[in-house]
């Protein structure tokens, strides 16, 4: 007779970057994705389709992106933890309604296996040219999550970081893999149940009477509810006073957006991870993030085998930029190297962060490809000598 | 109704209060708009139906059918513009024992909502659609939409509208809807009849509302007042509880055919979920189980 299927399927397993974000997501307390095929991202849809079933979720493929991504924030306001995936095109169709999950402080997280564009550009090959669009992609100011994973294992671990973060700070988190990460084969170890971490909804726990949606706690985030419990709540994607009643004028745009953008830059420093190697007595870091950080690593050891002193900053978070750390360094080094595989994008936050300290030199690569670390390590060189 | 009577200690509250959000009131529709009045039968269906309120929500797109949401004291969603029916088939899907309405404009639903229209239909997504049709873009000041009448004008259209129209009943049923009906503004107990049971039929059910817009449309095509077009509706709506929809097309000033088209049993997209998933999957299928339940303690 055949028993139900584990839901975590613990122990080593040689996955690519796809699968264990699917199998993350699931993991994470996922229980609905709806999505749109799309090369490179499709993978995570498959496999989701086909896991689903036995854990209890539903999958539905919807008519386009926009549809996704509505769908998706409607089941996440029905009380499930929900995500959509999708790479480049797919991304570019989301974003009006990843602003509408902005305003309406919905917890999901948008999965975007990154693509070489623009446009149609390169379906099958690697880019990391939507990591300004994961920070400004929607119209209005707000402030966004974004994290970044480097190997299939951390597309495991990092999507469920990813739900994490989007329930604490309701708010639609980006998961920006790429191409290079989600197709790559590597050893995927997933833990037992009781070592990963789920953190729960905010629930709101009052009286039912005095429930209004947008009353914040004191990390500025407020408790939620969820349709059919009887609170007979209204949301609205226009601007919106604590009743969660649109109210249009200046005084309350300024109350709305200020918190929106406030409860994540406010809590920048707790939301940040970093990681660091080799900076105690670096005159150069390579300050990188997903699949570029592997690449940047091979150049760091290559340049500290000629001598030089050259550390890793790597971007786990890559939104909230991470400002505090990198004028702390910027202030002890002589150069902060930054590879991208896009002509300069998070580059510009580091410059700006940056360039009063010390010198910052981008190695900016068009996609298809990751950098040659002989790249990296001319930059390093040109670094270290000015 | 209870007569109004201005005497202190007479209870002077609306007969629906207790569905709308009377802090939000007066609302922004224009004296002689139809949408207030769909609004209405929509309530009074609701009452009628006997689905507890906690378990109705509804969704809007964007406009001024669109503002219907922020009005009903329900779990109510304002989002963007076109994409009420994906939201609310997300909504429907996480919590299957919610009853969804989505109440939205001809421009939402036809034009930029078009392609989760005929989607939803296809699946027999069971969700309700109120479909205000008033055959412009009135919130923006009167542009023609995908439902403009041929001739008629509007400011995007001041010679006339060129565009053949949708005729919305043949598209929806063509498309897979299993309920089709169509009233006007007039036929308010008809229409409160087809929510009711539209409310009940498990299912994609889709509603169109023949809706008088006197501050736009009437107005650029010197139709009168709000009443004048009410005075239209009786005069020229003619009643064919099954019509063939393909022969249900509107033309400007003509006849227009009303009446409950389509009411069709069919599995839903939970049906045949449900259904396959299980013949396939066998006994290793856990089907859905429902939204997180809100008591878990948060991990702050």
């Amino acid at each position: 007779m055949e028993s139900k299927p584990p839901v975590l399927l613990t122990g080593p397993h040689y996955w690519d970057g796809d699968f264990a974000c699917a199998e993350g997501a699931i993991a994470a307390g996922c229980r609905f994705l709806a999505g749109y095929p799309i090369t490179p991202s499709t993978e995570v849809a498959e496999r989701i389709a086909e896991r689903f079933p036995l854990v209890g979720g539903t999958f539905i493929q919807m008519e386009d992106e926009l549809a996704s991504m509505a769908a998706v924030l409607g089941a996440a306001w029905a009380g499930a933890r929900a995500m959509t995936v999708t790479s480049g095109p797919g991304f570019s169709l989301m974003q009006e309604n990843i602003g509408l999950g902005v305003m309406t402080e919905t917890p999901c997280v948008v999965v975007d296996v990154q693509r070489g564009g623009p446009s149609t550009g390169l379906p099958t090959l690697t880019g990391q040219q939507d990591m300004m669009q994961a920070r400004w992609g929607s119209h209005g100011d707000y402030e966004i999550i974004a994290l970044s994973p480097s190997s299939p294992q951390e597309c495991f671990d990092l999507i469920i970081t990813s739900f994490n973060l989007s329930e604490k700070y309701r708010v639609p988190v980006m998961f920006m893999m790429d191409e290079c990460v989600g197709h790559m084969t590597e050893r995927v170890v997933v833990p037992a149940l009781s070592s990963i971490k789920v953190r729960h909804r905010r629930w709101y726990r009052g009286a039912r009477d005095k429930y209004h949606p947008y009353v914040p706690a004191k990390d500025g985030v407020p408790p939620i509810v969820k349709a059919g419990d009887d609170y007979r709540f209204h949301i609205t994607g226009l601007t919106h006073d604590q009743r969660g009643y649109p109210v249009i004028n200046a005084e309350c745009q300024h109350q709305c957006v200020s918190r929106l953008v406030g409860k994540i830059k406010d809590n920048t420093d707790r939301i940040v991870i970093l990681e660091e190697d080799r900076t105690e007595d670096a005159e150069v870091v390579v300050v990188s993030y997903g699949i570029s950080y592997r690449v940047a690593t091979r150049a760091i050891d290559l340049a500290r085998q000629q001598g030089i002193k050259v550390g890793s900053l790597r971007l786990v978070t890559v939104w909230p930029f991470p400002e505090r750390r990198i004028i702390e360094l910027a202030k002890k080094v002589k150069c902060l190297v930054m590879p991208e595989i896009n002509m300069g994008q998070v580059f510009l936050e580091m410059e700006r962060c940056a360039s009063c300290f010390c010198r910052t030199r981008l190695v900016p690569h068009c996609g298809g490809w990751v950098h040659d670390p002989n790249d990296i390590l001319k930059a390093i060189l040109k670094g270290v000598k000015s | 109704m209870k007569r109004l009577d201005v005497t202190l200690g007479q209870d002077l509250r609306h007969p629906l209060e207790e569905y709308l959000r009377m802090d939000r009131i007066p609302h922004v529709w224009c004296p002689g708009c139809g949408i207030g009045t769909t609004l209405n039968a929509f309530l009074t269906a609701v009452k009628k139906s006997g689905i507890p309120r906690k378990d109705i929500a509804v969704v809007s797109g964007i406009g001024c059918s669109g503002r219907a949401a922020g009005y009903v004291k329900l779990d109510s969603f304002h989002t963007t513009h076109g994409r009420a029916i994906p939201f609310a088939t997300g909504l429907k899907l996480a919590n299957p024992k919610l009853t969804v309405v989505v109440f939205a404009g001809d421009g939402d639903l036809l034009a930029i909502g078009g392609n989760h229209l005929i989607h939803a239909a296809r699946r027999n997504m069971d969700i309700n659609i109120i479909c205000i049709n008033n055959f412009n873009y009135a919130m923006t000041g009167g542009q023609f939409s995908p439902t403009t009448p041929e001739k008629a004008r509007l400011t995007t259209a001041p010679y006339g509208s060129y565009e053949h129209p949708f005729n919305v009943p043949f598209l929806v049923d063509s498309c897979g809807a299993t309920y089709v009906a169509r009233w006007t503004a007039l036929h308010v107990r008809r229409l409160t009849n087809s929510i009711l049971e539209a409310l009940h039929h498990p299912g994609f059910s889709f509603i169109e509302v023949i809706s008088s817009c006197p501050t736009v449309y009437a107005r650029r095509n010197r139709l009168g007042t709000g009443l004048d077009l009410l005075k239209f509706y009786r005069d020229n709506s003619v009643i064919k509880n099954g019509a063939n929809t393909r022969e249900c097309d509107i033309r400007f000033q003509e006849q227009l055919i009303v009446g409950k088209f389509v009411d069709q049993e069919k599995p839903t997209y939970h049906d045949t979920m449900t259904e396959y998933l299980s013949q396939s999957v066998g006994k290793r299928y856990v089907p859905y189980q429902g939204p997180m339940q809100g008591k878990e303690e948060d991990g702050n």
